[in-house]
């Protein structure tokens, strides 16, 4: 599937492709989330890690549905989904990093989505576009808790052992990289902040560094340099690990195009 | 059943089922025969609290290994919302593990305990997740026949005599109800789609069938404990009598869903008022609950390298929690010196 671009206005077109950032990135960490299922360290955080993948896959229904009818061309949530391929996803690189199977690199991931998630989320609270607005209202709840939950994991993991610390401080000097992303401007996301729809991604700057900040140093961990920030993903350039996350999601759908599920 | 473990553990000498007839078995037995409740502070039988503890922690186990068969689907569902339906279904099975952890915890065994005998090998879960799950379909065909079989036996455990169980068994079987309803719809959707889903939906319940019908344990007469479970009300229908329950509200399904059991002997009986079902391969059964099925080896190693990876993250929870503790402590200790 590719994106019907003719019959859209550049307006229509720049909000379209917002949607599908924000849509990605939900869609992409809820499934890095699900991997987790029945492998968590604990079982009560088997339930934490499926609740925040359940809110995610909740808020990606919500915006891809939303997304399809921006763009006009009869894509449902799934259409949008699962015949889309990599370089037609939108997503920041951070979200698509693998799990490794090391929940310090799961909650370094999260933690710094979910620090700027919830800054965008507020923000999207005053969006011009109702639409979006509302889907905000829903959304910030549920990442308020995903910060909760993150933030104290990094705590945790920080201010833990000896080990712990070691683990997580490794992991975020690994991740930093992905983190300059996040607040990059480009067209898309300037004619969505001229028109009122969304945030410059550079206002959300402040206030992520500083729960950053305040987090990291109540886990006793340090803050890494930065240093070269890899980016790409939300133009469609991606790693790797996309084209696997995306074989398994979309297998049913690939393999069997007119069945319904 | 998620239980049936117990009932083949014959010869164990560990739980002792003579019943006594000092005063307090007495007072003990009479409180059950008037179906009262009993609670965790009441005095009870060692045979009973360590049957209990069997049973509820195999339960858990059950609950915890079975999310790994429907886990494998999570990354591959087919749809955004049937993603959203499989993942919330994991998720009252890790609840239902919690519980029923808790609930064990109440006849003093810590979870800790439990969880490390099933790491060891020494407890048993449900043979059913025993076995792999190949296809999208077998994410319908384990909510309809294998929540609906624990829906079965768990139905008249909600009777149970022992107060936290029974409660455990109210909350926990409105959410299996709830898992089979959404497992039939997914058969239901694959059995009215295409010839190929129609095919995968055919070929899962071929595979799930036959143990589905051995979670419902051994029959009758080769299940040693049954009697003394009876009487304590800790076991409130045999194992058969589920069976044959199961088979009789499960075989009209079928035919909904123009599905055809693999069972040529399957036939409904007007004189018992039942259908008859060919014999069960106990020797298949035999062999998953010793360790040789499809799968026993794959969700052993599975849960166990899932808790050798978590060790450290436990590790610093609890490290973490400590240096609170003693902080918080110096602090009121320096508040009260000045
Ligand atoms: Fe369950
Ligand atoms: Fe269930």
């Amino acid at each position: 599937m590719t994106a019907d671009t003719e019959k859209m206005t550049p307006e229509q077109q720049a909000l379209f492709d917002y949607l599908l950032r924000l849509g990605d990135n939900a869609v992409v960490l809820s499934h890095r989330l699900g991997e987790w299922c029945g492998h968590a360290p604990v079982l009560e955080e088997d339930i934490a890690l499926i609740n925040v993948a359940l809110d995610l896959l909740g808020q990606a229904r919500s915006i891809m549905t939303y997304a399809g009818e921006v763009e006009g061309a009869g894509h449902d949530e799934d259409a949008l989904v699962y015949r889309r391929d990599g370089f037609d996803y939108r997503n920041v690189l951070l979200v698509e990093q693998p799990n490794e199977e090391n929940f310090a690199v799961a909650i370094v991931r999260q933690f710094l989505f979910d620090a700027w998630h919830y800054e965008l989320q507020t923000a999207l609270l005053q969006s011009s576009d109702a639409r979006l607005a509302a889907i905000a209202a829903k959304s910030v709840k549920e990442v308020t808790y995903h910060l909760r939950h993150s933030s104290e994991w990094m705590v945790r993991l920080g201010d833990g052992t000896a080990e712990s610390h070691g683990r997580v401080q490794e992991a975020l000097d690994d991740l930093w990289r992905f983190s300059g992303e996040l607040f990059e401007a480009d067209a898309v996301e300037e004619r969505m902040a001229a028109a009122g729809i969304g945030p410059h991604p550079q206002s959300l700057y402040a206030a992520w560094s500083e729960t950053v900040d305040r987090v990291l140093a109540e886990a006793t961990l340090s803050r890494p340099e930065d240093g070269w920030m890899q980016s790409g993903g939300r133009n469609g350039r991606h790693g790797e690990h996309l084209g696997f996350i995306l074989a398994e999601m979309q297998f049913l759908q690939r393999a069997y195009p007119d069945a319904r599920w | 059943m998620y239980t049936q473990g117990l009932d083949v553990q014959k010869g164990d000498v560990s739980i002792p089922l003579e019943q006594g007839d000092s005063e307090l078995e007495r007072r003990f037995q009479a409180k059950i025969d008037a179906d009262e409740k009993i609670e965790p502070k009441d005095w009870m039988p060692e045979g009973y609290r360590k049957t209990l503890v069997r049973q509820i922690s195999q339960h858990a186990h059950s609950e915890v290994v079975g999310m790994l068969p429907e886990g494998n689907w999570i990354t591959r569902a087919p749809s955004l919302r049937r993603k959203a339906a499989l993942l919330a279904k994991i998720q009252d099975e890790a609840g239902h593990g919690l519980y029923l952890y808790s609930a064990c915890e109440t006849l003093n065994v810590s979870r800790q305990e439990l969880v490390d005998q099933l790491l060891e090998g020494k407890a048993k879960y449900s043979s059913i997740f025993n076995y792999p799950s190949t296809t999208w379909a077998d994410i319908g065909a384990i909510g309809w026949l294998v929540d609906g079989a624990a829906i079965m036996n768990q139905v008249p455990l909600q009777r149970c005599s022992y107060g936290p169980y029974s409660r455990a068994m109210i909350r926990i079987c409105k959410e299996e109800s709830f898992h089979q309803r959404q497992g039939y719809e997914i058969m239901l959707t694959l059995a009215r789609g295409t010839a190929a889903q129609k095919r995968m939906a055919q070929d899962a319940l071929n595979r799930w069938w036959w143990p589905s019908l051995m979670m419902f344990g051994p029959n009758d007469k080769d299940s040693p404990h049954s009697a003394q479970s009876m009487r304590w009300k800790i076991k409130r229908v045999s194992n058969d009598e589920l069976r044959q329950k199961f088979v009789d509200v499960t075989v009209p399904q079928a035919d909904f869903l123009g599905l055809t059991m693999p069972d040529p002997a399957l036939r409904w009986n007007a004189g018992s008022g039942h259908y008859d079902f060919g014999e069960i391969d106990w020797e298949e059964f035999k062999q998953v609950l010793q360790g040789n099925g499809p799968c026993n080896r794959e969700r052993m190693r599975d849960r166990n390298r899932a808790h050798e990876r978590g060790r450290w993250v436990r590790e610093a929870a609890l490290a973490h929690a400590e240096k609170r503790r003693a902080r918080a402590a110096a602090q009121t200790t320096a508040v009260a010196a000045e």
